[in-house]
């Protein structure tokens, strides 16, 4: 399955990629653990990134929503805009 | 409702002139401007720029303006946020709120501030003389918008 990952902001600047498209194995089924899979893959600033926040197809949801084949998902530290 | 995410200024009179243009229920507006300071947690700042993620900044904006709307009897809200690179005095986010009475209009826009600060995916990055950092979250944002959960349980 296909899922496009976008970062912004510290994170982007961290790992310096704003995005990548992936194919994690069948077993990545919700945010939490596409982070992990993609932490194990380099992305590592992920799991070490305090507060970090994540959407799904542009909501705003919790590391335990699901994921599934042509998702957008992103991650990104606590927002600061206003 | 005008929601807009540009790197151009906005003019605040003719803004709120165009928000209620017309409409004669309209007794009240209330709003609210966000300005770049020139000084953050002790440091002099000399620019900002505003990162955010296209699409989905729009939609989480019309989604707060839409819960203002169930909970205030409001007739139009206004939200304009700049992005890209901004200088101390330059205007930053014009949220603007029509009622028939003040108490709603002041209200809602406390509301949407309160949420755009805490949901709307903009991220601030400032230069300093120490060089340039990205802006931490306030906890007092959170505990902000939180009070807003609890007046409504």
């Amino acid at each position: 399955m296909s899922i496009q990952v976008l970062y912004f902001a510290s994170l982007k600047e961290a790992l310096g990629l704003s995005g990548e498209t992936v194919e994690p194995p069948a077993g990545v089924t919700t945010v939490g653990a596409l982070r992990d899979w993609l932490a194990g893959r380099g992305r590592d600033r992920l799991t070490s990134a305090r507060n970090l926040r994540c959407a799904v197809n542009q909501e705003m949801v919790g590391l335990d929503a699901a994921v599934k084949a042509g998702d957008e998902v992103a991650f990104f530290p606590p927002v600061t805009g206003g | 409702m005008k929601i807009s995410v540009q790197e151009a200024d906005f003019d605040v009179g003719a803004e709120l002139a165009a928000l209620r243009a017309g409409d004669a229920r309209v007794g009240a507006v209330a709003s609210f401007v966000g300005l770049v300071r020139d000084v953050n947690e002790g440091s002099g700042v000399s620019e900002m720029t505003l990162e955010h993620y296209p699409g989905m900044t729009e939609k989480a904006l019309a989604a707060i303006v839409g819960d203002a709307r169930t909970r205030w009897d409001i007739y139009d809200a206004l939200i304009i946020h700049r992005v890209g690179r901004l200088l101390p005095c330059d205007q930053i986010v014009l949220v603007a709120v029509s009622s028939a009475h003040r108490g709603e209009a002041f209200a809602a826009c406390e509301f949407i501030m309160d949420y755009l600060k805490t949901r709307a995916p903009f991220w601030k990055r400032e230069a300093t003389p120490a060089g340039t950092r990205w802006v931490d979250a306030r906890d007092s944002d959170d505990s902000a918008a939180a009070r807003w959960q609890e007046a409504n349980d």
